[in-house]
């Protein structure tokens, strides 16, 4: 019994022995990913692009955290409490949170954090995801001290957050890249420079090792971080890569694990021949044409707006030019959000021929007819899929109402700077939401935003429903209210919805894990690599 | 000698200066700013990026401030790479354009005069006019249309090259061979021409006189005289493979100083372009002046007092 006991002892020894060298010797498990572009900047309150906030998600964690759904989960804080008024937010953070020097992550952490994003010295193009913290649109202004945030740390693992009015997106916001703690001990230690390798510090599952500028960043796994032992590879490496069929080419010469997006003239052949490696799914995003209703003709006369839109045949331009597996749209808001009804236009049930023929009625009574006819100038940027889009679109407004259109392409920063000078009739454009909520996409609308509205659109009752909503409480009131929202847009038709985004990637059959969802959001530390 | 080279290097002061100016004013007239995307940042974000940015001062104002920053050699931090200054950034391109350059370079000097010597050697023969045929194709076909053309026949049809990135010996073939192809043009036009011209010249018909070998004639005598046009023309070939640089990189996605230029512009990525069109401007005086002792060194009858 005793010699069992013993021999049982030593084997348990030797195993856990063996257990241990192999653990150690495993080989390292590397992950290569397509990244898009070169990241503007690592710092998360100063970054914009999409390329960068994947890299930031991997290197640090908010508050909450996407899932490998995208969903949210609890990230840093362990739990929350909401007051019965939505003003109040408490945040428990997890007792383990540490940053990956070793130094503990407090609620202090936030403070700091949330104060630089909206500080006016940091002059961060996103601090306006935080303006629904109390006075943080204040401080971006300039009008008060940034001390006086509406957070503070009620102690070490406590974080007490007032709002100034109910958001009940704002647990959706705070996985935005600018909710993201970062670190005063290497911000105050390097300025400017502390994104670099040797200088950064971050509380995610990865750690910055190296950044070559256009050629590769690689991130190691952060030992510290709270859930190393469920993350599997050890290493990642994102490569800006600008041309997609540059990036599928490595793709299939096995350089790449997944890529950032495909060529959109392969996705045919990629149906066919790669099927199993192609992922594509909905993304939250609208491809749209705005009209500028700041001027005649389209100013007093919301019929010829619709009779622009009904005359667009949705099927054809997503069938036979875009073929991403795109959603043709008749409403602003794309589907996919949990809990809110999708709206469409009222002329969206009936058929094509039925259409085309009451936007000819239309532009009969506006006095327009083969003699006189419409004349419309389309603008868009220099794209090659833009293009092609704007060509059917006029080939279509043509064959079924004979108006005229007058193409106009302009370069990104020349177009932006039209269109935030409504110096156009009409003009596409695209909004992809920052967060999983309508009011994403409602509050572009709103007469009060600026130069950001699309169209010039102002509508004081659209504007009163909104701030309704912003003001409820109740979730499906609220989604109620947004609705309302969305009808009235869709009765003005300051902008024609044309499709609704579809994301595409390469994902190696290697990759396990990796879960298509509405924001695009992959995580490394939910992937495997067998 | 060096009193020459520097009374040179003081005379680029000035030529500087006024493509800084130049370039300072001219891609501040573009549309847009460097911070325009496609969400339109509400006034007071916008305000407080440009205070940090120095972009509300009046332009005169902004332009004294940057020859301020360049006098200390600051040429300040990207716009659109905020993590970086240029003066990183240009150094972390400079080895790949270089490579690419360089090899660009004596790829063209090696071929370029290998060819024009053979087209002289066989004056109006049917290799000498296939020869200065292809060298004027190679002139006038500008390397924006070849690059594409190299790519789509032998990267995308025939899959023999990769299309584009860096790092291995192939990915370097087709866009040096594309940056290539005008001055390997140009070079044996040039030579072709002087030595023909030498070849008919008195110390040949002496040499051949003595009874020396045509070997030696030719390698010793001709093709050494001959290649004087060509080492006036490097400084010229070193502007046109900086701009054709800009170009191909661009094409192939390679992440040199050319790139970030044309990336600079497009993004209005003012310090950016700024830094690389006086480091390019440097390159290029430099070069000349190192051109031009050269010259001094090789041919007797060039004196710089």
């Amino acid at each position: 019994m005793r010699n069992l006991r013993k021999f049982l002892a030593r084997a348990g020894l030797a195993l856990a022995l063996a257990a241990t060298t192999s653990a150690s010797l495993h080989a390292e498990v590397v992950l290569k990913r397509g990244n898009g572009a070169e990241p503007e900047s690592l710092d998360p309150a100063i970054s914009t692009g999409v390329p960068e906030s994947f890299i930031q998600m991997d290197i640090f964690e908010g508050l909450v955290h996407p899932g490998p759904d995208g969903t949210l989960r609890p990230g840093v804080a362990e739990s929350w409490e909401i007051s019965d008024d939505g003003l109040t937010y408490t945040f428990k953070l997890r007792p383990d949170a540490v940053w990956s020097d070793g130094t503990p992550l407090t609620a202090g952490d936030f403070v700091y954090s949330w104060s630089r994003m909206v500080d006016p010295a940091t002059a961060s193009n996103y601090a306006f995801i935080l303006w629904p913290i109390t006075n943080a649109e204040r401080i971006t202004k300039g009008e008060v001290p940034k001390e006086q945030i509406g957070a503070q740390a009620v102690d070490d693992r406590t974080l007490k957050v007032t709002l100034r009015s109910p958001t009940p997106y704002f647990l959706q916001m705070l996985m935005h890249h600018s909710a993201y703690p970062v670190p005063k001990q290497a911000i105050e230690k390097f300025g400017r420079e502390w994104t670099r390798p040797g200088n950064i510090v971050s509380n995610g599952a990865y750690m910055i090792q190296e950044w070559v500028p256009q050629g590769h960043i690689k991130a190691v796994k952060n030992p510290r971080f709270r859930d190393a032992a469920e993350v599997r590879i050890d290493t990642v490496f994102y490569y800006p890569i600008e041309e997609y069929g540059t990036e599928l080419k490595q793709f299939r010469a096995g350089e790449l694990h997944t890529t950032y997006d495909v060529p959109q003239e392969q996705i045919p052949m990629l149906e066919k021949d790669m099927a199993g490696q192609f992922r594509n799914s909905p993304y939250f995003g609208t491809y749209y044409y705005g009209i500028n209703v700041t001027r005649e003709p389209f100013k007093s006369n919301v019929k010829l707006r619709h009779a622009l839109a009904m005359a667009l045949d949705r099927d054809i331009l997503v069938k036979q030019i875009t073929k991403g597996g795109e959603i043709p749209a008749y409403g602003w808001v794309p589907p996919g959000v949990p809990g809110y009804e999708q709206q469409q236009v009222d002329w969206a049930g009936t058929d094509q021929k039925a259409r085309v023929a009451e936007a000819k009625k239309i532009l009969a009574e506006a006095g327009f007819d083969k003699g006189n006819p419409l004349k419309v100038e389309l603008l868009y940027n220099t794209n090659d899929n833009h293009k092609k889009i704007a060509i059917a679109v006029a080939g279509m407004w043509k064959q079924f109402l004979g108006v005229e259109t007058t193409l106009r392409n302009e370069e990104w920063k020349v177009y932006l700077e039209s269109r935030n000078k409504k110096q156009f009739e009409v003009m596409r454009a695209a909004w992809i939401g920052d967060y999983v909520d309508p009011y994403s996409f409602l509050e572009l609308l709103r007469g009060d935003i600026g130069e950001q509205n699309p169209a010039g659109y102002a509508n004081p009752e659209y504007d009163a429903t909104a701030n309704k909503a912003t003001a409820e409480t109740d979730p499906a009131a609220r989604f109620g209210l947004l609705a309302e929202a969305e009808r009235m847009v869709l009765a003005d038709m300051p902008i024609i919805p044309i499709y609704f985004y579809s994301q595409q990637h390469m994902v190696s059959d290697k990759v396990k894990g990796w879960q298509d969802n509405l924001m695009d959001w992959h995580p490394t530390r939910y992937l495997r690599l067998e | 000698m060096l009193s020459y080279a520097v009374r040179r290097l003081l005379g680029a002061i000035p030529t500087l200066l006024v493509i800084l100016t130049i370039t300072f004013f001219l891609v501040r007239l573009a549309p847009g700013g460097p911070f325009d995307g496609e969400r339109t940042l509400p006034a007071e974000i916008e305000r407080n990026l440009a205070a940090v940015y120095h972009l509300d001062e009046p332009l005169p104002m902004q332009y004294l401030r940057y020859l301020g920053q360049v006098a200390q050699g600051d040429f300040g931090p990207s716009f659109k790479y905020k993590d970086f200054s240029v003066t990183q950034l240009i150094w972390s391109g400079f080895p790949v354009s270089l490579q690419l350059g360089g090899t660009a370079m004596l790829l063209a000097v090696v071929i370029g005069t290998a060819l024009g010597a053979f087209a002289a050697l066989r004056q109006n023969s049917g290799l000498d006019h296939a020869v200065m045929g292809t060298a004027m194709v190679g002139i006038a076909v500008p390397n924006f249309v070849i690059a594409p053309l190299l790519t789509l026949v032998l990267g995308v049809h025939l899959g023999l090259l990769p299309t584009g990135g860096w790092g291995t010996w192939q990915q370097m073939l087709l866009p040096v061979v594309a940056l290539a192809l005008p001055q390997i043009a140009y070079i044996a036009r040039m030579t072709r021409a002087s030595m023909i011209e030498l070849l008919r010249s008195n110390f040949i018909r002496t040499a051949r006189a003595k009874g020396l070998p045509e070997r030696v004639t030719i390698l010793r005598h001709a093709l050494k005289g001959a290649l004087l046009p060509v080492v006036s023309y490097l400084g010229p070939a070193t502007a046109a493979v900086i701009t054709g640089s800009v170009v191909i990189e661009q094409i192939f996605g390679i992440p040199g100083i050319g790139r970030y230029f044309v990336q600079g512009a497009l993004n209005r990525d003012y310090t950016l372009v700024m830094g690389v069109v006086i480091f390019y401007g440097v390159l290029i005086i430099l070069f000349n002046l190192i051109v031009d002792l050269a010259y001094g060194l090789l041919d007797p009858r060039v004196r710089y007092d």
